[in-house]
């Protein structure tokens, strides 16, 4: 995958409404992507700015690239095999860029 | 709460306390006065501040669409100053309710409303309120009707979350003053609604 | 943490003590904030506090876990040496003991 950076045209690249899946990867390190929520299909419901990138901060760096930041909306029913409630209950999550496809 | 004279060995925990402490002194790194004042603005901070916030935006409609757009302009448009907040306020409706948790550790709107409490930092709340908030809700006796959808947000990354509850019927001739004494912390968490005493 | 099965929620609350109050205070001037030097980021807070083995978590108390994770990332960051920070302990060990504090919070 393309590496985005704050030069490059489209960044960021997702909107309010985007359908997108969270990755699904178990890297070690400091990481903010919760582990309940990778692998899943939200909508994205806004962009929130650009922060440093904590996995990168947590290691004294200097957390560049810097990632867009969003909050994305998932379906409870969809990330909860069990899940009881209004099918229409959500969960929504703060996830960075480099975590969403 | 100490009795003059009576003693107890610190804890490991507190000699680290200590020694740090002094240590950064020692080295300049801070003083003992900066540590003074911070403790005292940090108890100074207050779910107080944020009731005053939802009172303001139950009786000034701009206010509150300000305060949807941008939580941390509308905080310092009414004098609170909350310094690295990134504040997202969201709505309750009769179609919606909100309910906060940091699934990751315990991040918290803390320049607002001062330091979470015990429960919102715990193990439980922090696995079953994403999973399972209709069931946490009602230990906290709160029962949301099956045909509102909730809402709940986990503050993974640098926002902070403040849930605007629903204004109760009844208190539509309430001056600002006084609705803010029915705001209460639960309430901006979203374990709560406001309640007229 | 989100999704794993947990007991009931206990609403407890607690008076933090002096001394937790301090630590967080430290905490928020070590990232910069309110004129402190800043020293450290939350997430390396967080990183040091994950670090900690599941019992040791377990045991230990918010702000216990709080001062550990700060303490070792200035030692990792070179703020203070291991060895300044034993001779500081024993040092403080030894000079006195401390008030009798509120009762001691659960994790």
């Amino acid at each position: 995958m393309k590496v985005k950076s704050g030069s490059d045209p489209d960044f960021p690249r997702f909107k309010a409404g985007d359908r997108v899946r969270v990755r699904k990867a178990y890297p070690l390190g400091h990481i903010r992507t919760p582990y309940y929520i990778r692998g899943h299909r939200g909508v994205i419901e806004r962009f929130c700015g650009v922060f440093g990138n904590p996995e990168e901060l947590a290691q004294m760096r200097s957390g560049e690239p810097r990632q867009p930041l969003y909050r994305v909306r998932f379906l409870q029913k969809d990330v909860w095999p069990a899940y009881r409630g209004n099918p229409e209950d959500v969960v929504e999550v703060e996830i960075f860029q480099h975590w969403l496809e | 709460m100490s009795e003059p004279g009576k003693y107890q060995p610190y804890s490991y925990f507190q000699l680290m306390e200590v020694s740090l402490r002094e240590l950064l002194v020692e080295k300049g790194v801070l003083t003992e006065a900066q540590i003074a004042d911070a403790v005292e603005d940090m108890r100074q901070r207050s779910p107080e501040r944020g009731a005053q916030v939802v009172a303001r935006a139950w009786v000034d409609p701009g206010y509150k669409r300000r305060l949807l757009a941008d939580g941390t302009k509308a905080c310092e448009e009414i004098g609170l100053d909350v310094p690295a907040l990134r504040l997202v306020v969201v709505e309750n409706t009769p179609q919606t309710h909100n309910m906060i948790v940091c699934t990751l550790c315990s991040c918290y709107p803390r320049m607002l409303l001062g330091i979470p409490p015990d429960w919102y930092k715990s193990r439980n709340y922090r696995s079953r309120a994403v999973s399972e908030p209709r069931a946490v809700l009602e230990e906290f006796g709160l029962s949301i009707d099956k045909n509102r959808t909730i809402r709940v947000h986990d503050s993974t990354a640098d926002m902070r979350y403040l849930v605007l509850p629903m204004r109760p019927a009844g208190t539509e001739d309430w001056s600002e003053e006084r609705l803010t004494s029915i705001v209460t912390r639960d309430c901006m968490i979203g374990v709560a609604v406001p309640k007229l005493s | 943490m989100g999704g794993l099965p947990a007991g009931k929620v206990e609403p407890t609350e607690h008076a933090y003590a002096e001394w937790e109050r301090r630590v967080d205070a430290l905490m928020v001037l070590l990232s910069g904030v309110h004129g402190g030097k800043r020293l450290m980021t939350v997430d390396e807070l967080r990183k040091n506090i994950e670090a900690l083995p599941p019992d040791a978590y377990d045991r230990m108390s918010y702000y216990e876990r709080w001062v550990t994770s700060i303490t070792q990332t200035m030692i990792q960051r070179g703020v203070i040496t291991t060895d300044e920070l034993g001779r500081k302990m024993s040092d403080v060990e030894n000079r006195g003991q401390s008030p009798i504090s509120a009762e001691r919070p659960k994790p």
